[in-house]
Order: C-alpha cells, then sequence, then structure tokens
C-alpha cells in the first residue's frame, strides 16, 4: 500500500512537474500518438525512453517484476490491445491524461471519461471473471 | 533544458508506475474486481497521483507561462462528446479484459514478457486504425497534431 501510494505520487509528481516547466500533459495515449503520427517527435520519444528507463531502475534494484499468466489467452490479450489503443486514441486520453491530468486541471471532460472507463472495466472485468471465467 | 525535462520527468513516470504495481495486471484487475478478493491499491495509486496533479495543477494554472516554454500546450476541448465516451468506453473494455492500460504498457519494455509482445503491437495498432479511420474527417487529426496534450 505504501509502495502504490509513494508511486502514485510519483507519477502525480511527475506530471505536475512536467507541466510547470515544460507545459505539456503528460498524458502516454498523446505521447504515444505523437510518437507515430505527428511531426514533432522528439520530445514523445524522450518521454517514452524516460518511462522505459525509469521502470528499468526500479526493476535493477530489484523491484517485482509481473510474472506472466500462463493460462491467458493471447487472442483476448490482441484484442484487448487494438481495443485500448483505438479507444484512448478517440477518447484522447487515458488513465494518465484524463485520469491523473485531467482531473488535476478540474476538467468535467476529463472526469466523464475516467467515471466511463473506470465503470466499463469494473463491469468488463466482472464479466470475464465470473461470467466467462477467464482469469 | 526541456528535452533534459522531458527525458527526466518520464523517467520518474516511469519509476512510479513500476513502484505502483500498475505494471502488473493481476493487481489493476484486483482492483476492478470488486465481486472477488478486491485489491484496493490501485486506489492508493490513483488517489496520490490525483491529489498531487489537483495541487499542483491549481497553482500551476495560474502561472501566465510555464517555466521553460512560451505556453501551455492545453486542449481547448470542452465538450462532452461521442468520442469520448465511445472511446472511453472501448478502452475500459480493454482495460477491464487485459489489466493493461498504455503507460504500463510502455514501462514494461523494461520487464517484457509474452504478454507484452502481443499487447504492446496490438495496441499500436488500434492507434493506427483510429489515425486513419479519422482522416477523412479531417477534423479529429488536425486537432490531435495541434494539441498533443490530452492522455
Amino acid at each position: 500500500m505504501v509502495n502504490a501510494l509513494f508511486g502514485g505520487v510519483l507519477i502525480g509528481g511527475a506530471a505536475t512537474l512536467f507541466f510547470w516547466l515544460n507545459g505539456r500533459i503528460a498524458g502516454v495515449s498523446s505521447v504515444i500518438a505523437g510518437l507515430l503520427f505527428s511531426k514533432d517527435r522528439m520530445w514523445p520519444a524522450l518521454f517514452i525512453l524516460g518511462i522505459v528507463a525509469g521502470a528499468a531502475i526500479f526493476y535493477a534494484l530489484g523491484g517485482s517484476a509481473p510474472v506472466p499468466r500462463t493460462n491467458f489467452p493471447a487472442w483476448l490479450l490482441a484484442i484487448a490491445g487494438v481495443l485500448v489503443g483505438f479507444g484512448t486514441a478517440l477518447a484522447r486520453g487515458c488513465t494518465s491524461g484524463h485520469g491523473v491530468c485531467g482531473l488535476g486541471r478540474l476538467s468535467l471532460r476529463s472526469l466523464v471519461a475516467t467515471l466511463t472507463f473506470l465503470s466499463v472495466g469494473l463491469l468488463t472485468t466482472f464479466v470475464m471473471r465470473h461470467i466467462f471465467g477467464v482469469i | 533544458m526541456t528535452n533534459i525535462v522531458t527525458l527526466v520527468t518520464g523517467l520518474i513516470f516511469g519509476l512510479g508506475l513500476a513502484l505502483s504495481g500498475m505494471t502488473h495486471p493481476e493487481k489493476v484487475l484486483g482492483f476492478l474486481d470488486m465481486a472477488g478478493q478486491w485489491n484496493p491499491s490501485l486506489l492508493f495509486v490513483l488517489g496520490g497521483a490525483v491529489s498531487v496533479a489537483l495541487a499542483g495543477f491549481q497553482v500551476i494554472t495560474k502561472l501566465t507561462k510555464p517555466v521553460l516554454v512560451a505556453t501551455f500546450l492545453v486542449t481547448e476541448a470542452t465538450n462532452i462528446d461521442r468520442p469520448l465516451v465511445i472511446g472511453s468506453s472501448l478502452f475500459g473494455i480493454g482495460w477491464g479484459i487485459s489489466g493493461y492500460c498504455p503507460g504500463p504498457a510502455i514501462a514494461l519494455l523494461a520487464a517484457p514478457n509474452w504478454e507484452l509482445w502481443i499487447f504492446l503491437p496490438a495496441m499500436l495498432l488500434g492507434y493506427a486504425l483510429q489515425h486513419y479511420l479519422s482522416r477523412p474527417s479531417h477534423q479529429a487529426s488536425t486537432v490531435l497534431d495541434k494539441s498533443p496534450s490530452c492522455g
């Protein structure tokens, strides 16, 4: 719980610093879309490099890396990946852009987005686990 | 200087994602699965992140400009429209199935496993699909180009 809280503080702190110094929103789905399709690819590339480096430092210092599930269907992961990419691109934001930065800016748009993906996520997990039995 | 800031804030962000446990899909799904053995840790991640951002952003938005560049790059969009709700719903379905959202999927490149090698390319395909489908209407892609500002 302490790790979860402190990790959250680092995420919120990084987003705040980035906005204060560089004036940009640290939203990962926009960063990815920026890297893939915008003309200014420099900053998205650096931000993504930073994210990977930060996680690499944590794992290098002995932080626990996730253990992959063995029986989880690969086709479901593929469908989920497409939905996450397509959906966050369409909504112009994900957990970080709408959920952290948007709520921080008191944006109603981001509040609607966050409540939507949270409630649909809760419902989907319920259906997947308790109706279809996929864990 | 802005480049160094981008790299370092990205690094803190990635460290936070890994430390918080967001890169562990079983923790994310444990949080979303309220009917099962509920894992509240994600509540602490979101609570910590949103409280810091809320405090920080409220102060920063009163400034006339950011420290290192001329203007804040924030979307002007305030409308609650269909793409916002449909997109967030599709994201919620994908998140609820897999336990991955975009940030952790990127952070996991530091410790990749077979799940990531399926999820990440599929997610990138999702971005590409949306990008090319939104092209004829033109509106959406220009908004994206001008203000990579949310999400």
